[in-house]
């Protein structure tokens, strides 16, 4: 099972350490980076595997939001499918 | 794949925009719980009910987190409650309160199907059933009612569209003090349909499976920011626009309407495509219209441009849902959209402009307030005319309009939540009641005999 991972906000240091470390801790595999800056905005979108993870996805996917606003950003965790099902016919 | 653009085109549909999936709604048969006395009947019902619908909150939730996908309300409609007491139809209202019950027990909002269907004709048991509406829905706060008075194919029962404006201003006057959020509760059908997920207006028709999942999406803030990227458009690109955008909307329907009734262990039902409104800034059909440039909601030209969002909304949900159903159209309430809400009070949008809308798009006369003294037989004449528009269109219309007992033209009708705010619209004081005491059946449409 695979999620998608989108940090956005302003951009500061340390963003990808902090929520990769965050990542590893609740056993989320991730499988691809991709990251850019538009002026001051940072995005940043990550797909991982969630196969490993202890808890159910909708409790880390909240914990995830949680962890963003700890660290001044917007993160969300969401299942893949949602992005399949809307952009692919 | 997708692309990053396509990741934060998504998020922000969510975050700005309100998409979100309006309901997952579990239709349920109550057949199989008929017994001897309404005793013992109500007690089946509710313990199926419970029993069926016991992890639909708890699904909806989970789904919610997995997607990152708001989903607002978790409904359930049953079978009609009619059929289900028609040995015990005094005692109907000890099946209402059972589902009310049962609903409250389940943590859902709303629940529908105290409802019969008379088409064709009244049965005893079905005018004995409707008189007990109005005593219902005041003792109860979760539990929708509809009754359906005609359909294309059997013209209009006229008997029962008399007793409908009765029992629209029974209902009222027993929630007077809720600005009569009985009536509100309540919906007269033309052509109604057995998979529809939306209330007031949902039950679980006879010719559907024990258990099915029935999905309603929505999106017009979607639609909306769509529109406003593109101002100067012509309307063929604008529709194109607004095809895609509904197929996105809609995708996301359907991939929770079946991972829910892969979970809640149902079948499959129906996606339905409607646009549907809430009393949000942002989340207005009445805004969409006026995006595309009719001025205000109600103002000439807003018929055009509802058929033609209609028709686009449908022609992109329809490739991207296995199985489309229930309304599937754009709908207009007055009391659940800001837009709506404004044009009313500055007088823009009129009844009748209301009623010209309902031609071109799914349901109709919807959460409209009128003044609390307007007699039983202009509701009724209301009612009859929505339900031609439905006849003879081959489409399903419906009245749900509350006479706000002790306000008239001028005043507002609040009745909280989802239901939201109306300000009270005048009516025409003509005196149909001759029309309406006349009775009889509105025969079917000669393009009803197609065999």
């Amino acid at each position: 099972m695979r999620a998608v991972v989108t940090v956005t906000g302003k951009d500061k240091k340390g963003i990808i350490a902090k929520v990769s470390t965050f990542l590893a801790e609740k056993n989320a595999n991730i499988l691809d980076i991709s990251q850019t800056i538009l002026q001051d905005y940072f995005a940043m979108i990550m797909l991982v595997d969630v196969s490993d993870i202890k808890e159910e996805l909708s409790v880390l996917a909240k914990e995830c939001s949680e962890y963003g606003k700890s660290i001044g950003m917007s993160v969300y965790m969401q299942h893949e499918d949602i992005f399949n099902a809307m952009h692919n016919v | 794949m997708f692309t990053n653009f396509d990741v934060l085109e998504t998020i922000e549909m969510i975050e700005k925009e309100h998409l979100d999936i309006r309901t997952i709604t579990m239709g349920i048969s109550l057949l199989s719980c008929i017994r001897d006395s309404a005793e013992e009947t109500a007690r089946k019902v509710y313990d199926l009910v419970c029993k069926k619908a016991e992890k639909i909150v708890k699904t909806a939730n989970d789904l919610a987190g997995e997607y990152g996908i708001p989903i607002v309300n978790k409904r359930v409609s049953v079978t009609p409650v009619s059929m289900i007491s028609a040995a015990f139809p005094e005692k109907a209202p000890l099946i209402g309160k059972a589902l009310d019950d049962a609903a409250q027990t389940l943590g859902i909002d709303f629940l529908g199907g105290y409802s019969a269907l008379v088409q064709k004709s009244t049965a005893n048991y079905e005018r004995k059933f409707i008189q007990t509406i109005p005593e219902v829905l005041a003792t109860t706060s979760r539990l929708c009612s509809s009754v359906n008075v005609g359909s294309t194919k059997t013209g209009i029962n006229m008997e029962a569209v008399k007793m409908m404006g009765e029992v629209f201003k029974e209902s009222a006057k027993l929630t007077a003090d809720k600005d009569g959020i009985g009536a509100a509760k309540l919906v007269t059908f033309c052509n109604a349909v057995e998979d529809n997920p939306f209330m007031a207006g949902a039950f679980h028709g006879v010719g559907e499976a024990d258990t099915v999942i029935n999905v309603g999406v929505s999106g017009p803030g979607v639609v909306k920011s769509a529109l406003e990227k593109i101002p100067n458009a012509d309307l063929t690109e604008a529709a194109e626009l607004i095809k895609r955008t509904a197929f996105k909307i809609t995708r996301v329907g359907q991939l929770v309407a079946k991972e829910a009734s892969k979970r809640l262990n149902a079948l499959f039902g129906i996606v339905d495509l409607s646009l549907a409104p809430t009393p949000a800034m942002g989340d207005s059909v009445a805004h969409i219209l006026e995006e595309l440039g009719v001025g205000k909601v109600g103002g000439h030209g807003t018929t055009a441009a509802l058929a033609m969002l209609n028709d686009a909304v449908k022609k992109g949900g329809v490739m991207a849902s296995s199985r489309v159903g229930g309304l599937s159209g754009a709908f207009i309430p007055v009391s659940e959209d800001i837009g709506m809400i404004e044009a009313a009070e500055q007088g823009a949008i009129t009844l009748d402009k209301l009623e010209a809308m309902t031609c071109v798009c799914s349901v109709g006369l919807d959460m409209i307030a009128i003044p609390g003294d307007t007699p039983a037989t202009t509701i009724s004449a209301m009612i009859a005319d929505e339900a031609a528009i439905g006849m003879i269109n081959n489409k399903t219309t419906a009245v749900r309009i509350i006479p706000v007992p002790g306000k008239t033209v001028g005043e507002e009708a609040n009745f909280g939540g989802l239901l939201g705010r109306a300000p009270i619209m005048p009516v025409h004081g003509a005196d149909p009641s001759k029309f309406i005491n006349r009775g009889g059946n509105i025969p079917a449409p000669i393009h009803s005999f197609k065999n």
